[in-house]
This record gives C-alpha cells, structure tokens and sequence, in this order.
C-alpha cells in the first residue's frame, strides 16, 4: 500500500445542540445575568460559539442567597437516603446526555473528542455515582457519628477539564449535604450550563446548584461573599495564593488544587515501550493541560538515548487538528493567551541551552495549535524544568542513582503528581515512600478514579479530592 | 550457532546458550496493563470511506487463506485455491490473496493449482500444531514441502523447549528449519497461547528473529486465545526494534481469530502506527485466516455499492 491516509471522521458538531445564548443558573431558574456577556470561542477554529450572559456582584450575592435558603430548607434537612437519589439521577443523565455533553465539551474547549467521548463525561458521571454512595453513609466514613455539612460552598474551576472538574466539586459537596455556587472558567462555561439543565430535569431542589458565569472579577466576588462556608479552587497557583489571602481571617474553609510539575521518572530496567506510553499519556494528554501532567521526564542516564529515540518515533505518529475528529490524539489550545504562554516559555527553553525536538505532524493554519515538543539536555536550573508550561512541551533531564531521581523530582515548590517506571516492585514502594507528591502512580499515568483521593503537596495546594479523604473538604469535622 | 551477518552486539548474543539466554532476559519487559491499554486505545481509530476500501484491499492482499483441518483433501484444495486466484468472481478488480496455507501432503496440490498466478503456497510442518516430535521427523516434513513446491513454511517452535528455558535447543531448531527451507521464507509460529506472558513473547520473538525468521506468527490457530492485538503489538514492536538495530526488515503475521473487516482494520491501524506504514505490504505483514476473506468481500461490497449484500453473494468454498 501507497501510504494510507485516514479520512476525516468528525463526530457532528449538530449533536451539541448549540445554543445561540447561554444564560446563568441561580434558584433552578436560568437569568438574564447583568454582567458583561462573554463570547465563548472554539479554539480549533476561532469561530463565536455562543454569547454567555454573565454574572455581577449582585447576581453573586443572588446565587449565595439562593443557596442559603434551599441549604436551609431542604437540602441539609433532606435525609441522605433522599439526597442520593438526586445524585444517582444526576449521574444517569449525565450518561443519558454523554453524546451531547462530549460534543459541546469539545466545541468549547478544543479537547480531542475520544478523550471528552471516553473520559470526561464517563468520569463526570462516575463521580456522581460514586458520591450518590456515600450520602446515606458518611456516619461510618470515619469522621464521627452524624458529620454536619458546612453549608454553602463558594466553587471555581478551570477550563481544562470544565465538566469533569464540575463533577469533583459538585458531587462530594452535595453527597455531604451542601449546596454550591459555582463560577466555571470564562472560555469553557457552556458544558456546566447545560449541567444546570440536568439538575432542572433531576428535579434538584432550585438553588442546591448555581451556576455563574464570568470572569475572575466574579471568582473574586464568590471567595470574598460573606454568606460563603467554603471555597474550593482548583486553577493557577498565582490565583490560589490570593484567595488564601482573601479568606485569611475568615471562618472559612478552604481547599485549593493549584498547578504541578510532575516529575515521571523511567529506571533503565523499566517495560520501554510501555513507559513510553505513559510518558505520552503524561503530557500530551489534553495537549498537556493537566495540573498534574508529567512535565519532567527524569530518565536514567544508561537509557536516555532508548528512550528518547523510541518516544520521538511514538511522539511523529500523533495526530493532531479537528478535535471533533475521532482519529485526533491532540487537539487545540484552549486560547490564544494560553498559546502564547507556552511559546514564551518554549522560547525560554531554546535560549537557555536546551535542545527543541518538534513533532513533524501538519498543523492546521487556523484556531489554537501547537506541535508536541521534547526539549532533552534540560537542565534544573532551566524555566521549562520549573515552571509549569500547561502544554504540550516535555522537559527531558536524567539521573544516575535512585536517590539522584529522588532529589531532582522533588526538586520543585510543586508536589501534585509523579510517575515511577520500573519493573522492581520493592523500588517502587521506596520511591514512593520519598516523593512528595500527591498522587504516584507506578508504571501508568494519568490514571483518574472517583474513589482514589487527589490532591497535592506545597503550592500544588491542600485538602483532597475524590475518595473518602476527599468528604472531609465538605464536612465540619 | 553464530549468525555471521548481524550485528556484534546480536551476534554474540547467539554466540552459546548463556549468552542467549542473557541476552533473552536483558530486554526491555512488557507491562501487562500497558500494552493492553495501548492496544485498546489504537482500537477505537475510525476508519472510514476512502481509506476503509484501501484497508479492505489491503488486507484481502495479506491474507494466508488457510485450510488446516483433518479432513482437508484434494478437492478442498482446489476450490481454496480458485478462490484465492479470484475472490469475487463479479469483480475481477478485487486484489488477490498472499498465499493459501495448507499441509504439506497436499502443497503439491495447491502448486499445480496456482502455477502461474504468483500467489504463494505456504505450508505448516515440523510437526504442526504440537511440534512434538524428532528434530529429524519435523525436518523431514520441511523437505517434503519444500520440495513439493512450497514457498513458504510456517513452522512452529518447541514450546515445551522454550518454557524450560533451553532457548539455544529453539534457537538451533529454527536455524536448522532455515537451512532446510531453500529459498522458502521462513514464518516461525511461537504459538502465543502456550507461552502465556507478554515478557516470552517479546522473548521468542527475538528468538526467531535472531535464528533467521523471515516472519513471526502468533499461534497455529489450534490453541486459544490464538491472535491477539496486545500480542501483536507487542510482536510488532520486535520487528521495529529489530529493524532498528540491524537495518533489516522482518514480518508479522496473526493467525486464529480474526473474523471480522473490523478485526482485520484494528490490526492494520497498530501495522500503521507501531510498526510503521513500511510493513503495510503482503511481504511484511500477513492474516492467517478462513472466514476473513468472505467478511472482507462483503465489506468491499458494502463500500463500492452503497449497501449491504448478504452472505449469499460471496462463494462459500
């Protein structure tokens, strides 16, 4: 055979159902919101999708206040058995409207469709599941008889994961018996609107679920509310540190999921071709918007040049462009702001000495592109080692010893994430033991699962979510 | 032992059984969870018009048409051997088969049966399936194949010899076979079924590919599971590896199992994107398989007249 070119397989941008305006969700109505409206783009393209009306301070205030009275009146009183069957209705049309969900996940934030197809949404609604759990059950999660929720939970999440991260707040606040406003990221609002359609069609009590749109002026209004009990964030580092500020002082609660610069370290006696995946998995994945992506390859010196002329090869066979198209492994860059971000710091990289390896892979001319890239011959004193990019640029360093591999992955003010490839058993649990780090996975990365807590060490943030550690964010205990 | 044209480094692999064996265990081990993750990924690629047809093309191009049962006679043979000349006789644009795999009692048969035509005639010996018996017997039955015509044999390695770790015994067996097979290329069937881990697979792939092997084939499509794609991948990798280090290019052929255009498409996408689209030729990549070729004409129907046309509409032979 000549060469054989996949033809195009785009899943339907029609399946979306995309409206031409999106309204925020306060007291289980949709509102006309009296901020700014926002235009929400398609990065893969460029093009407008939707005019999102967008919240003020007043609207704010109108969504706590709304949370208040529905904590209040029915949801803290609503015996746990109850409040489950609202989870587990939530879950089963999120997986109902999984199609739809996917589509509109991947028109506003440029994520290749088989990864919102196979792994937002199905985890979203495993998430639901799981939570619908434990709502009849957290006498016996370990934090005392009867654990009290705390009450309104004020919830900003990033555009990198929109539904799926709406999920890890949503679910654990309401299984604990809370209710939430929640402010989605300004360029990926339309996935969490069309959530507060389910929570209407799940006959969710209005106001347990408030969802404004806006941008980080409306973040700010949230954390500072006084009818808030709790914020949870998940995002950048720099916003992490002043909500921390802001709420200093204050009788609430706080947990924070900040940025990472997760270190994947590959032994010489590792499955190669495996680790090669992972290593992919690791930071292409998402075209490396992932917090806790594995951004620093730390290769033993007697493999490095193995490894890195196989992950190369693997590297050219990806497929970037149409995030609809079902045979894309990476899509676009969520906005043109975060593009340039990764260029400067991808810049830095080739001024400060370090070798730049770009996939040969056709870029489309229009949206929000960028070419998987390995920089080796990096050094730790390089910005690309420290600094989290948030792309789909490796950062390749070696080591010589196991306790070499230690210091250098620990080496960093993040602590989220980290990956252990080896095939010695004993070498894992010791590593394990010595990183700092949230989540460590051995010889896979990536991994995500509603009952295994995440969350991370120093400015990756604290408190955990996910699992029965993750309960206690929204629990008085 | 010693291969003289490869390597050093791979030569003194081969150079004794220590040496071998060494080498056998240095390479890289295969996670389990991994490659069957990996494989399963590959498999959601959607493959659709244009390049559905060429995958179709292709693959019936690859296919070993097989007959391999007890009750395989003469006349089997021949109708095998019509329908690998012309697999749908209503369109005589339809690509031909590789080869038709048969027995070795009856390669003379399907030799007679394709003089002319270029399609191959492979035969199983050394005691297929099992390969149980004398070094002398599974010989004897590589040179009556090949003298009777036979272009390829598709022989099967001494599991038993393997599991025990005597790799130097397999080693010399596939030489030998190699030496006895002339001009014939060499498949050598390490029968993945029986050797369980992906760690041996990768193992007595290197293993036939060091001895000589022109192609590794999975299973004699006697034992379950048969072909497999986290098997194949992992096969596919040793051929790109082995391509690597020597410059040489060496084959990959599944057998048992795939059925379906589907199947057959999946098999083709992890060709493409683990191997390389060098190997997406019947000199470098083939199916062992019976039912397949009907699926594939069904299929390459389906795309050329814009609907489904029903099992009535291909020969069943």
């Amino acid at each position: 055979m000549s060469t054989w070119e996949y033809a195009p397989a785009p899943e339907s941008r029609e399946i979306a159902g995309l409206k031409p305006t999106y309204r925020p969700f306060i007291g289980g109505e949709f509102v006309d919101g009296t901020g700014e409206p926002l235009k929400s783009v398609n990065p893969a393209t460029e093009e407008v999708l939707a005019e999102v009306g967008t919240a003020s301070a007043s609207d704010v205030d109108a969504a706590v206040k709304a949370a208040r009275r529905a904590y209040d009146k029915a949801w803290r009183r609503m015996p746990g058995t109850e409040r489950a069957k609202y989870l587990f209705r939530i879950a089963r049309l999120i997986q109902e409207r999984s199609r739809e969900l996917a589509v509109l996940e991947t028109l506003d934030n440029g994520k290749p469709i088989k990864e919102s197809r196979d792994a937002d949404v199905p985890t979203a609604a495993a998430h639901f599941f799981y939570h619908a759990g434990w709502a009849d059950k957290l006498d016996y999660a370990g934090f005392g008889p009867d654990p009290q929720p705390l009450g309104v939970a004020g919830q900003i999440i990033p555009w990198n994961f929109p539904l799926l991260m709406l999920a890890w707040k949503i679910a654990p606040a309401l299984a604990t018996g809370n209710t939430v406003v929640l402010k989605p990221a300004e360029t990926t609002p339309l996935t969490a609107l069309v959530f507060a359609e389910i929570c209407q069609q799940a006959d969710l009590p209005p106001g347990v679920v408030n969802i404004v749109p806006g941008a980080g002026d409306i973040g700010a209004e949230l954390v500072n509310h006084a009818g808030i009990d709790k914020i949870a964030f998940t995002g950048s580092t720099e916003v992490g540190k002043l909500i921390q500020r802001s709420v200093a002082g204050t009788p609430k609660r706080l947990t924070l999921e900040l940025g990472g610069k997760a270190a994947n370290v590959v032994f010489d006696d590792a499955p190669l071709d495996q680790a090669v995946e992972g290593i992919v998995n690791g930071i292409f994945y998402n075209q490396g918007h992932v917090c806790c992506a594995g951004s620093r390859l730390l290769a033993q010196e007697s493999v490095v040049d193995e490894l890195l002329e196989k992950l190369r090869y693997r590297v050219s066979t990806l497929r970037l462009g149409d995030p609809l198209d079902k045979n894309t492994d990476i899509g676009a860059i969520n906005s043109a702001e975060q593009l340039a971000k990764i260029r400067e710091l991808t810049e830095s990289g080739v001024a400060e000495g370090a070798e730049r390896w770009t996939s040969p892979c056709p870029v489309p001319e229009r949206g929000f592109f960028f070419a998987p890239t390995v920089f080796s011959n990096v050094e730790q004193s390089m910005r690309i080692a420290r600094e989290e990019i948030f792309g789909p640029v490796l950062s390749v360093l070696t080591f010589r010893t196991p306790a070499e591999a230690v210091a250098k992955a620990n080496n960093t003010p993040y602590g989220l994430s980290a990956g252990i490839w080896t095939e010695k058993g004993s070498r894992i649990l010791w590593m394990a033991n010595r990183l700092r780090a949230g989540v460590v996975w051995a010889n896979t990365f990536n991994r995500f699962d509603p009952t295994a807590p995440f969350g991370g060490y120093q400015e990756s943030g604290f408190g955990r979510e996910g699992g029965r550690t993750g309960l206690e964010g929204y629990l008085d205990v | 032992m010693a291969t003289p044209t490869l390597p050093a480094e791979l030569s003194d692999a081969t150079s004794d059984e220590r040496s071998l064996r060494r080498f056998l265990h240095g390479l890289p081990g295969v996670d389990q969870v991994g490659v069957e993750q990996r494989a399963a990924g590959l498999g959601t690629r959607s493959i659709k018009k244009g390049s559905k047809l060429q995958a179709i093309d292709t693959a019936i191009s690859m296919v070993d048409l097989t007959t391999l049962e007890g009750a395989d006679t003469h006349g089997k043979v021949r109708a095998l051997a019509a329908k690998a000349r012309r697999p749908d006789p209503e369109r005589p644009d339809t690509p031909r088969v590789a080869a038709v795999c048969v027995y070795p009692d009856l390669v003379a048969t399907a030799v007679e049966a394709l003089v002319g035509t270029g399609i191959g005639v492979a035969s199983v010996a050394t005691a297929f399936p099992s390969g149980r018996s004398s070094r002398e017997v599974k010989l004897a039955d590589v040179a009556l194949a090949v003298r009777s015509g036979a272009t390829e044999v598709d022989m099967v390695i001494d599991r038993g010899a393997f599991l025990e770790g005597r790799y130097g015994q397999v080693f010399d067996e596939i030489q030998a076979v190699k030496a006895a097979c002339g001009d014939a290329h060499l498949k050598v069937i390490l029968e993945t079924g029986e050797l369980a881990t992906y760690d041996n697979v990768r193992r007595a792939s290197w293993l036939a590919l060091l001895a000589g092997g022109d192609f590794i084939k999975t299973s004699t499509g006697k034992v379950s599971p048969a072909a497999t794609l986290p098997v194949t991948h992992v096969m596919l990798q040793a051929v790109r590896d082995w391509y690597t280090t020597t410059g040489e290019l060496r084959g990959v052929k599944p057998a048992g199992g795939i059925r379906t255009t589907k199947d057959a498409i999946r098999y083709l996408v992890a060709v493409h994107e683990v191997a390389g689209p060098d190997w997406l030729t019947p000199s470098l990549f083939r199916f062992g398989a019976s039912s397949l070729l009907n699926d594939l004409l069904l299929q390459r129907r389906t795309q050329l007249d814009g609907h489904y046309s029903g099992p009535d509409y291909v020969t069943v032979d």
